[in-house]
């Protein structure tokens, strides 16, 4: 109740702060805040500019001494030369971007369903085991990578799933972090809706599908928006063999890693690769940031 | 004593006869858990226990699994001075990076949240898009590179500050500040986005009743209202910093190379995937995967404690 109670306020402070200034601020504070968080502002923008700007630049001013930040002759070669590239790749280019939104969309799709489900149930109802496996989950949002890829691998081949895109879509499936999240937001909706949906007598299913997800819209989209990137930037190269299944991101890492005669082209791969999750974060900021709200640790 | 033990027993008798009553009357619940259960026990419980249990082995994958006791944990103590170097530098890298990553999420979400709105959403943006931008890291090879094409190097020569271009990454004693740096850089995530929207939800009314009370300056409202408020949030961000400060392995072998000169970036993860993925050592692979996991949770154990105290 209280997270509800904190968010309305969070809206009302947002909507009305005609910012007066705060009495408790001394001026020279206030002024060393700007200049830390503009000086800090650059060091955090520029590693990303000059990515930006260096996929821009002719080869010829890759190499030039002393290097530009900016392109002085901005061109798109790059890009033209990387979709050249791959053109001439052994499997259709397209066939990895297909692989790519394919794991993409399954993965986030039934991620969203899977942990909604699970999550319903951990925030709304008291069941014995309920809380120890939710603590459970806690401590397995530290596992990521390579700790838990190995012994994940053997198990895949006994279940045969090695070479086959499930090998990427059902681990996804589980990831912790959604389920933690959605959990979290949904503890944040009042005992009072479920209770009189009962009343009407409605069933567990019925409540979770019409009453509480339609609710819970921002823990969705950040779910959605986690996921995507996780799904957008994994290589799966450990546990994908065949060509013709791998991944957009792992096909234009082998472009990059081409060498010096691929610079301009491993500048432009750099931005095709960062330029999804960052679009996505900005068109949903700030429904994420009102599910991060309720993403707090209890006691 | 008897009465006192069939009391403890009939208790316990009770209790658990109450949670089955309440398990068989919740029974809907574990179907809505079932599916995630069955996958999250399948790849994040399951290969905890396997690799625990094949710590104990050799194992190449080829041959059956063999069983040789303890000898891979003596073998990564006693005699792999390889791993030494790597638990010497995870541990340099957690020490620095997961507190000071921490502790700059948490400032710069403060330091943002006073900003007016309109850039706020756009401060938000440039400081946590470094950590989900792909391999953008990768642009720091070109920053340090080890020749005067590089950023860092040429404008050291044109300052007059070093007269030939630096082996930034090469060099195993300017290896580690450079990584350290970039991983820095990349630490804004996850519980960065958790304070900045822990900020927004703190009730104003408190800060009111604040400046009433006489708190004087920024530092004590941050200590006395806005700490105890953001304490869950805390919690949260803590389990993110130690996950990430030590599960460092892409950074260093996309900058440093892999393996690195001297091992001067060998991260313990880095050499889990020496032993995993180059010479299909399972066993030994999973020792250094159960030590890591051992480490963490212990880690996650005394900080939840100590952050528990924080503004009580």
């Amino acid at each position: 109740m209280s997270v509800v109670a904190n968010k309305a306020n969070g809206h009302r402070m947002k909507g009305t702060s005609g910012r007066k200034r705060r009495p408790n601020r001394s001026i020279a504070g206030d002024i060393g805040v700007w200049l830390l968080l503009i000086i800090v502002a650059i060091i955090m923008a520029l590693p990303l500019v000059l990515a930006i700007s260096n996929s821009l630049k002719p080869l010829n001013e890759l190499f030039r001494f002393p290097p530009t930040i900016f392109p002085i002759h901005p061109t798109l070669d790059n890009f033209s030369d990387l979709t050249v590239t791959m053109g001439q790749s052994w499997v259709p280019f397209s066939r990895y971007l297909v692989n790519t939104v394919w794991i993409t969309l399954l993965g986030t799709a039934g991620h969203l369903l899977i942990a909604s489900m699970a999550a319903f149930v951990l925030a709304k109802y008291d069941f014995p085991g309920g809380r120890t496996f939710f603590s459970v989950v806690v401590v397995a949002l530290m596992f990521n990578g390579y700790v838990t890829a190995i012994p994940n691998f053997i198990t895949m081949s006994k279940l045969h799933l090695i070479d086959t895109i499930w090998s990427v879509v059902l681990p996804a499936f589980a990831s912790p972090m959604g389920l933690f999240l959605m959990k979290q937001f949904m503890e944040g909706l009042p005992f009072s809706l479920i209770e009189s949906a009962k009343l009407d007598g409605a069933r567990e299913f019925r409540i979770f599908w019409t009453i509480v997800m339609p609710n819970v819209k921002p823990a969705w989209l950040t779910l959605i928006i986690f996921s995507v990137q996780g799904l957008w930037n994994n290589r799966a190269s450990a546990v994908i063999y065949s060509e013709g299944k791998k991944t957009l991101v792992y096909a234009l890492q082998q472009i990059q890693a081409g060498g010096i005669a691929r610079t301009g082209q491993a500048a432009a791969v750099i931005v095709v690769v960062m330029i999804v999750p960052i679009i996505t974060f900005v068109l949903s900021q700030s429904q994420i940031l009102e599910t991060m709200a309720s993403s707090g640790l209890k006691d | 004593m008897s009465s006192f033990a069939a009391k403890y027993v009939n208790l316990k008798k009770r209790n658990t006869l109450i949670a089955w009553e309440k398990a068989k009357r919740n029974r809907v619940c574990y179907l809505f858990l079932l599916p995630y259960a069955i996958l999250f026990f399948t790849f994040f419980i399951l290969p905890m226990i396997t690799s625990i249990f094949y710590s104990f082995t050799y194992y190449n994958i080829l041959e059956p699994a063999k069983y040789i006791g303890l000898q891979n944990y003596i073998n990564l103590i006693l005699q792999d001075e390889v791993f030494l170097t790597a638990v010497k530098n995870t541990f340099l890298i957690a020490v620095i990076t997961g507190p000071l990553g921490y502790i700059l999420s948490f400032g710069f979400a403060w330091f943002i949240h006073e900003l007016p709105r309109w850039i706020r959403t756009f401060a938000v943006l440039i400081f946590y898009a470094p950590s989900i931008s792909g391999n953008a890291y990768a642009v720091f090879n070109i920053i340090f590179r080890g020749d005067s094409y590089g950023w860092f190097n040429a404008l050291l020569m044109n300052l007059g500050i070093i007269k030939t271009p630096q082996l930034w990454l090469t060099n195993p004693a300017t290896i580690m500040p450079v990584l350290i740096f970039v991983i820095l850089w990349m630490s804004m995530s996850t519980g960065f986005l958790a304070f900045v929207a822990g900020l927004q939800g703190i009730d104003r009314s408190q800060y009111e009743a604040g400046y009433v009370d006489g708190i004087r300056n920024r530092w004590q409202e941050l200590y006395f209202i806005t700490l105890p408020n953001m304490k869950p949030m805390l919690l949260f961000g803590a389990v993110m910093a130690i996950t990430q400060s030590f599960n460092v392995a892409d950074v260093p072998m996309a900058l440093a190379g892999f393996p690195s000169t001297d091992y001067a970036a060998h991260t313990v993860v880095v050499h889990l995937f020496d032993y995993g993925y180059t010479r299909f050592e399972m066993g030994y692979a999973s020792a250094i995967a159960t030590l890591l996991f051992l480490v963490m949770i212990l880690c996650n154990k005394l900080i939840q404690n100590a952050l528990r105290r924080v503004g009580t």
